[in-house]
């Protein structure tokens, strides 16, 4: 046992740091639902950093660990299906990956787009499809901070790609995936609302200093710190239990803790010009995936107890 | 970054589990209900910690020349959640191991570690920890009992409350005033309990007989040998007893082991079919394993000989919020498990209120977790 970054993971995020450097504000002026850089896809993508989980050596645990990083970024990038289920499809699976569950291809879609892969997950099976412009449609309302689409057509199965693979590992990577990234939306929402009320001063001293938002906050950091450490542990075991916890507990803690967040910045929370909501708007986004938090449970029950 | 057990650390667990299923009574779930700080437990206790004692289990983490085998924290972890799974039947003398030893050996003289330290590497010691006062709780520092130098004694005059394990305990780690500096003058004084002039009175509880009691200390003489450490170091030496008093007791072991027992109860009862339950037991389960793993961070930075920060308090609350958890489905689910029905569940239940107020309350640990992790403003005071 030994929960600290070994070398090799230090290094990775060093450098995944400093890639992520032109990235870490907001531009001036944007008041964007979503924030997509097409630059900051393919500097991820040649730097090979959605590729580690296909390296034995480096494996989930560490594209666990860069999906945290990456989600903490205001802009959003689709790296967690990419890092995490797309090794066990294969290398000529073009990311970003869509998951569907199978009949349940009538919900919006992060990141998808031309060119996506639709991954359909069903009981029995996994089919995958590369999608054409024709078969989507851009939903630009969306209240989400990620880019979202709706898919115009019910894939056949019959038509789609097979993968011979068990369908429960890629729903268990999908959990591990969804609970590493909410981990990462949950720190950076929790680090903007710390900014926030230690500069925002009223009565005359920083709203940081009064209890009703400190213990609050420092409950958020429990839940949140228990997420980032259920999403490692699910990653390195890749058991379905653990993965249903960790995603059970990301859920339960956006639900927790995403109003506080938007309370705590008063009307500065209802606002576009904060940057807060392409973090909470995300993980309202997570919230839905997989059935929910009852489905999580539920999962986590039957992997636990039977 | 490993959440696997080395092959010789499991065998050490396995170990453990040997000895438990080889030396607890087979009426131990219902016996483990009197209290941890009961005279029944506690009389148990010194037979079961003397095995551990001569089977090298009981001070494994102690260093090799003071009897210890020098294992490291994880050996500690792996004792202490196994030890608190079984419902703890070393009763009140975990403290000793943990913490009371540990700070012992950093800051005792020769004379002191002479004295103190065989007792309780073999089993026959019992501390308790004189720090609360009726108007000192989560302000320790405000404390009163005073002790007065006289020649080469100290007159001790004060009173002390919610003292677990007092009316058998054969030793006191006493915090007492030496000054008016608040912090600085703050002095321990190791007291043995059958000094004249300490009165104990037992309080009932809701932990079981004999947790908590009043001590009082009227004019009370000790020799100025009995003096731990320097005068006025006393708040130096109980943040390092602290430290390891909070990450001595792995709570979550003991809260997932109830609800385990739980689940398996409600289906052997054929009460584990609707969502509502299952539901309601995985959202406990996701506190529990979050707080095994936060903690496990922690005793991360501990194994490396790293300094342990403020993170410990975010452990230490996700702790009581899983603590709390398992008691509360407990109740709702099994509500006859808080009558009689199945001791396990009730002695986790007994035990389990103590969570969030034991070793810093958990508002205490919230207001560093603002302060010190997320680095807020502090409060006016």
């Amino acid at each position: 046992m030994d929960l600290s970054l070994n070398a090799d993971q230090i290094a990775i995020l060093d450098a995944l740091d400093s890639l992520a450097k032109p990235y870490i504000d907001v531009p001036i002026g944007d008041h964007n639902y979503a924030l997509t850089s097409e630059a900051l896809d393919r500097e991820l993508a040649v730097g090979g950093f959605l590729d580690v989980a296909f390296d034995p050596d480096l494996g989930t645990v560490t594209a666990a660990i860069i999906i945290e990083r990456l989600a903490r970024l205001p802009y959003t990038t689709e790296a967690a299906m990419t890092a995490l289920v797309r090794p066990l499809l294969g290398d000529d699976v073009k990311g970003p990956i869509c998951l569907v569950r199978e009949g349940k291809p009538n919900r919006p879609f992060r990141f998808l787009r031309p060119g996506a892969t639709v991954v359909m997950v069903g009981d029995n099976c996994v089919c995958s499809m590369e999608v054409a412009a024709d078969q989507i449609r851009p939903e630009p309302e969306s209240l989400y901070g990620y880019p979202m689409a709706s898919l115009l057509v019910d894939p056949e199965f019959s038509l789609l790609k097979s993968h011979f693979i068990d369908p429960q590992q890629v729903i268990t990577r999908w959990r591990v995936a969804l609970a590493a990234e909410a981990a990462g939306l949950l720190a950076a929402a929790l680090a903007s609302t710390t900014a926030h009320v230690t500069d925002r001063q009223q009565f005359g001293r920083p709203l940081a200093t009064f209890q009703a938002l400190r213990h609050r906050l420092a409950e958020a950091q429990v839940r949140t710190n228990g997420v980032y450490w259920l999403a490692l542990k699910a990653a390195a075991s890749l058991d379905a239990g653990d993965a249903a916890l960790a995603a059970l507990h990301a859920q339960e803690t956006a639900r927790i803790v995403v109003y506080d967040y938007h309370q705590f910045l008063g009307a500065m929370g209802m606002t576009l010009e904060h940057p807060l909501h392409l973090w909470t708007y995300r993980l309202k986004a997570l919230s839905s995936e997989l059935g929910g938090r009852g489905a999580q449970a539920l999962a986590a029950a039957d992997a636990l107890w039977g | 970054m490993d959440f696997t057990w080395t092959p010789e650390e499991t065998a050490f667990r396995q170990r453990l589990k040997d000895f438990l299923a080889k030396t607890l009574p087979d009426d131990w779930e219902r016996f483990s209900q009197h209290g941890p700080a009961s005279p029944a437990l506690t009389e148990y206790a010194r037979e079961f910690c003397g095995q551990l004692a001569k089977d090298g289990l009981l001070t494994p983490h102690w260093p090799k020349a003071i009897g210890g085998e020098g294992l490291d924290p994880w050996h500690q972890t792996i004792l202490a959640e196994e030890m608190w799974i079984a419902g703890e039947p070393r009763g009140g003398q975990y403290m000793n191991v943990n913490w009371i030893g540990p700070t012992l050996i950093k800051y005792g003289t020769a004379e002191q570690q002479a004295r103190y330290l065989p007792p309780i590497a073999d089993g026959s010691a019992l501390w308790c920890q004189g720090f609360s006062e009726p108007g000192s709780g989560s302000d320790l520092a405000s404390l009163r009992t005073r002790a007065v130098r006289e020649g080469d004694n100290y007159r001790v005059t004060g009173q002390k409350i919610w003292t677990s394990y007092a009316t058998l305990a054969d030793t006191c780690f006493l915090l007492c005033r030496t000054s008016d500096d608040r912090k600085k003058g703050i002095s321990v004084l190791l007291v043995p309990m059958d000094t004249p002039g300490i009165t104990v009175r037992q309080i009932p509880s809701l932990i079981g007989e004999g947790d908590i009691h009043e001590v009082f200390f009227d004019d009370m003489l000790i020799p100025a040998t009995a003096l731990f450490g320097e005068e006025g170091q006393a708040w130096e030496i109980i943040a390092y007893s602290l430290v390891n008093e909070r990450l001595g007791i792995p709570r979550y072991s003991l809260a997932r082991s109830a609800l385990d027992r739980a689940v398996a109860v409600l289906q052997e009862q054929g009460e584990w079919d609707g969502e509502a339950v299952k539901i309601e037991a995985a959202n406990v389960a996701a506190l529990c394993e979050a707080a095994r793993t936060a903690s496990y961070a922690i005793v991360t930075q501990r194994a490396k000989g790293e300094g342990v920060g403020p993170e410990s308090s975010s452990a230490r609350f996700a702790t009581v919020m899983a603590e709390r958890r398992v008691a509360e489905f407990v109740a709702e689910y099994l509500p006859e498990a808080l009558v009689d029905a199945h001791p396990y569940l009730k002695m986790h239940h007994q035990r389990g209120i103590v969570a969030g107020i034991a070793a810093g309350a958990a508002e205490i640990q919230l207001n560093i977790i603002a302060s010190d992790v997320l680095k807020l403003p502090r409060e006016p005071r």
